[in-house]
C-alpha cells in the first residue's frame, strides 16, 4: 500500500428494482449530470429516455457499410466477368446485361459487410473490448450482471461533489452507496 | 395449456367476465438470481453422468467418421465415395443440403421471431443459434471435399491466381459459396454478440483464475451500462433485420443449384420457397430433438416451458403442411405442364426403384406432423420427440429423393444408374452426426445455453412501469372496456 495512490472513480449506488432505477435515473438526469450510467442485468426499455440518451447512430454506419458491400460485390463481379475474364456460359452475355446474374453475390456481400459494420461499429460505440474498468474494483458491482440495479456517477462530471452527489443518491433511493476508487500506477 | 382463463373483476351488474391471460414464459415466479444460478450452474458444476454417456460416443463417432473418413478419402481419392458416373452429386450433396437446412431454424428463431416480437424465443434462441453454427460446420465439410482435390478448394474464393482464371459469377454454385460463407459468418457474429452479456455474467461469478480471464476476454469487458445496452440493442435489431432476408436467401440460393438446371424434376420455380419452408421445418424439429433432453437433464422446465414446446409444435405443423403443399404442387405442375419428361421424372420418384424413399419422405414430413393438430399430442413429450425424429429422417429423405432419384434418370438412357452409397459415404454422414452432437454438448458445457439477459427481460417486473398503476391519474377507475359492459348488459 506504500506507493499506490488512488483516484476516485465515482459513486456507485444500488436500487432495489428496475422501476426504482428508472425513477432515480430521471432525477439524476434532471440534476444535470453528464458522466453517469445505469447498470442493469438486462436492457431496461425506456431507460434511454429516463437518462436523456439519444437514439443510437449505429444504423448510419451500417447503411454505409451495406453500400460498401454492394459496391464491392459489383466491382468484383463486373471486373472479373466483364473486364478481365469474359466467358460465355449458359448463353449469358458478358456485358452490362449480365448484372441480374450477379444479384445473389451483391446481396450476400451487402449483408456480410453490414454485419461486420454492426459488430465493429458497436464495439467502437461502446468502447469495448477493454480488459479492465474501475467499476470492477467494487465489491458489489458483480451483481450488475446478475440481479443488481446500479447507478454510477463519475467524479469527472462537472457537477460531482463528494458530499452533494452522495446525498443526491441517498435521496433518490440508492442503497449501499460506495465510493469507487481506481488504483493508479 | 396455451391460454388460461382468469376470472375478471365483477362489474357493477355482478357478471363475471372471463379474460384471456397470457401464459407466463417463466414458471414459478423465479427470481433474477435463480435464473442466473440455474443457467450458469450448468457451466460451473460438474456435468451429469448422462452428459458423459452422450459425449464420449459422440466424439468417438466424430473422430472415426469425420477424422478417419476424411483421411481415407483424401489419401485415396474422391472415388471411394459411391458417386457414380451420373449420380455425381450423390450422398455428399444430400448431406450438405440436409445440414444446411437444419441450420436455418437457429437464425429464424433469433431473427424473424425477434422482429415479430415473439418473446418466447428468448428461452431457446441461444441453443438454436449454436445448432445453426454446428450444422453449417457439418454442411461445409461435404462440398469442400466433394470438389475432389480438397487442397484446391481455395479455387472457390475469388482471388487472383497463377492461371489467370476467375470464377463464374453467373453460376449458382458460386452463389452458394458466397451465401453459405456469409451465412456462417453472420450467424457467428449474431451468436457471439448475443452471448457477450451472458459471458460477462459467468465472468462475474468466477473465482479469479484462468477461467475468469478466458470468460473475461470473450465478454469483452461488458459492464451492462445503459449507454452500452442502448447501442447493443440497436446492433441486435440491425443484425436481426439483416439475418432475416439472409436466412431466406441462403436456402433459396441452395435451391438455385437445382432450379437453374434444365433437369426434369429440378427445373421448377417452386423450389426456393419450398426449400426455405423445408429448412425451417427440419430445423425446428432438430431444435426440439436436442432441447427436450437438455431441458430434462439440466432441470430447465421453468424456463423452457410446455408453452415453448407447444409453439414450436405449431410451427412444425405449419411448415410441414407448407412442405406437403409443395410436394403436391410439384406433382400437379408436372401433370399440368403436359411435359412427358417432367411427368416421367415424378412417376419414377413415386413408383420407381426409389419408391421407399419417396414414401418415407411423404409419411415423415407430411403425415407425421399432422398429429400436432391435437393439443394432447403437443403436450406429450414422447410424441413430440417421436414426431421430431420422424421429421429429421423425413427431411434427409426429401433431399435424397430430390437429388438421387433425379440424377439416376437424366436425359440419356445410357447414363441411367441405380445409386447406392459406399461405406465411406455412410461413415462420413454418421461421423457428422457425432460431430454435431459432440459440438453441441461442448457448447452446453462451456457456454450459457439460454439467453440469461433476455430471459430476465421477459419477467413482468422487468418493465420499469410495472408498479406504476397506483401513480396513474386513472388509478382506481373502473377497469372494464366499453364492449365488455355491453356484453354484460346483454346477459341481463
Amino acid at each position: 500500500m506504500s506507493n499506490t495512490r488512488k483516484r476516485v472513480y465515482g459513486y456507485l449506488a444500488e436500487f432495489k428494482s428496475a422501476s426504482a432505477l428508472y425513477k432515480a435515473a430521471a432525477k439524476v438526469r434532471d440534476a444535470g449530470f453528464r458522466k453517469w450510467d445505469c447498470y442493469t442485468p438486462y436492457p431496461v426499455h425506456g431507460l434511454d429516455d429516463a437518462m436523456g440518451l439519444k437514439r443510437s447512430i449505429l444504423p448510419w454506419f451500417v447503411f454505409f457499410g451495406g453500400i460498401t458491400g454492394c459496391a464491392t460485390g459489383f466491382a468484383l463481379a463486373y471486373t472479373t466477368q466483364v473486364v478481365i475474364y469474359p466467358t460465355v456460359v449458359q448463353a449469358k452475355p458478358t456485358n452490362i446485361f449480365t448484372i441480374p446474374a450477379f444479384f445473389p453475390v451483391l446481396f450476400e456481400l451487402t449483408i456480410l459487410f453490414s454485419a461486420f459494420t454492426v459488430l465493429f461499429g458497436l464495439l467502437g460505440l461502446i468502447q469495448l473490448p477493454r480488459l479492465n474498468h474501475p467499476l470492477f474494483a467494487s465489491k458489489q458491482f458483480h451483481r450488475a450482471t446478475d440481479d443488481g440495479f446500479f447507478i454510477a456517477i463519475e467524479a469527472r462530471d462537472a457537477k460531482f461533489s463528494p458530499e452533494g452527489t452522495r446525498d443526491l443518491l441517498a435521496e433518490i433511493g440508492g442503497d449501499n452507496i460506495e465510493l469507487v476508487e481506481e488504483e493508479e500506477n | 395449456m396455451a391460454a388460461t382463463t382468469d376470472t375478471a373483476q365483477h362489474n357493477e351488474s355482478g357478471v363475471t367476465l372471463p379474460v384471456l391471460k397470457r401464459e407466463k414464459l417463466i414458471l414459478n415466479d423465479r427470481s433474477y438470481h435463480w435464473i442466473t444460478d440455474r443457467i450458469c450452474g450448468i457451466v460451473e458444476n460438474k456435468q451429469p453422468f448422462l452428459w458423459w454417456l452422450m459425449f464420449i460416443p459422440a466424439s468417438l463417432i466424430a473422430l472415426i467418421g469425420v477424422g478417419g473418413g476424411l483421411f481415407h478419402l483424401v489419401s485415396t481419392g474422391v472415388g471411394v465415395w459411391g458417386n457414380t458416373n451420373r449420380v455425381m452429386w450423390g450422398w455428399p450433396i444430400v448431406n450438405f443440403v440436409f445440414w444446411i437446412g437444419i441450420g436455418h431454424a437457429g437464425t429464424l428463431i433469433s431473427a424473424i421471431l425477434f422482429l415479430t416480437r415473439q418473446n418466447w424465443r428468448t428461452s431457446i434462441n441461444r441453443a438454436a443459434e449454436a445448432m445453426t453454427i454446428f450444422a453449417v460446420m457439418c454442411a461445409g465439410i461435404f462440398p469442400a471435399f466433394h470438389v475432389g482435390r480438397v487442397w484446391f478448394a481455395w479455387f472457390l474464393a475469388p482471388i487472383p491466381n497463377a492461371n489467370g482464371i476467375w470464377q463464374n459469377f453467373k453460376s449458382p454454385l458460386l452463389w452458394d459459396v458466397f451465401a453459405v460463407s456469409t451465412y456462417f459468418t453472420v450467424s457467428l457474429i449474431f451468436w457471439f454478440l448475443g452471448m457477450v452479456p451472458d459471458l460477462a455474467t459467468i465472468r462475474d461469478r468466477c473465482k479469479p483464475g484462468i477461467r475468469k480471464v478466458l470468460y473475461g476476454i470473450f465478454a469483452l469487458g461488458w459492464r451492462g451500462g445503459n449507454r452500452q445496452w442502448s447501442h447493443y440493442e440497436m446492433a441486435y435489431l440491425l443484425l436481426a433485420a439483416l439475418a432475416t432476408p439472409l436466412v431466406l436467401s441462403v436456402h433459396s440460393v441452395v435451391s438455385f443449384d437445382f432450379a437453374t438446371s434444365v433437369v426434369p424434376g429440378w427445373h421448377t420455380t417452386i423450389f426456393p420457397p419450398y426449400f426455405v419452408a423445408g429448412a425451417i421445418f427440419g430445423g425446428f424439429a432438430m431444435v426440439l430433438t436436442i432441447m427436450i433432453p437438455a431441458r430434462f437433464i439440466y432441470g430447465l422446465q421453468d424456463l423452457i416451458t410446455m408453452k415453448h414446446i407447444d409453439n414450436m409444435g405449431k410451427i412444425i405443423l405449419l411448415t410441414g403442411t407448407i412442405v406437403g403443399y409443395a410436394y403436391l404442387m410439384e406433382l400437379f405442375v408436372a401433370f399440368y405442364s403436359g411435359a412427358i419428361y417432367e411427368m416421367d421424372a415424378f412417376k419414377f420418384r413415386i413408383a420407381g426403384p426409389y419408391w421407399w424413399a419417396y414414401a418415407m419422405m411423404m409419411s415423415c414430413n407430411v403425415l407425421s406432423p399432422q398429429i400436432f393438430w391435437f393439443k394432447a399430442c403437443r403436450e406429450n413429450l414422447w410424441i413430440v420427440m417421436i414426431v421430431c425424429m420422424c421429421v429429421n429422417v423425413g427431411m434427409w429423405f426429401e433431399r435424397f429423393v430430390i437429388i438421387v432419384t433425379t440424377l439416376a434418370r437424366m436425359w440419356l438412357p445410357g447414363d441411367w444408374k441405380t445409386f447406392s452409397p459406399s461405406g465411406q459415404d455412410q461413415m462420413l454422414f454418421v461421423g457428422t452426426i457425432g460431430m454435431f452432437l459432440a459440438l453441441f454438448l461442448l457448447f452446453l458445457r462451456f457456454l450459457p445455453c439460454i439467453n440469461i439477459a433476455e430471459v430476465k427481460w421477459t419477467k413482468l417486473e422487468s418493465d420499469p412501469h410495472f408498479d406504476d398503476n397506483e401513480a396513474q391519474p386513472d388509478a382506481g377507475a373502473e377497469n372494464i372496456a366499453a364492449y365488455q359492459k355491453e356484453t354484460a348488459t346483454d346477459k341481463i
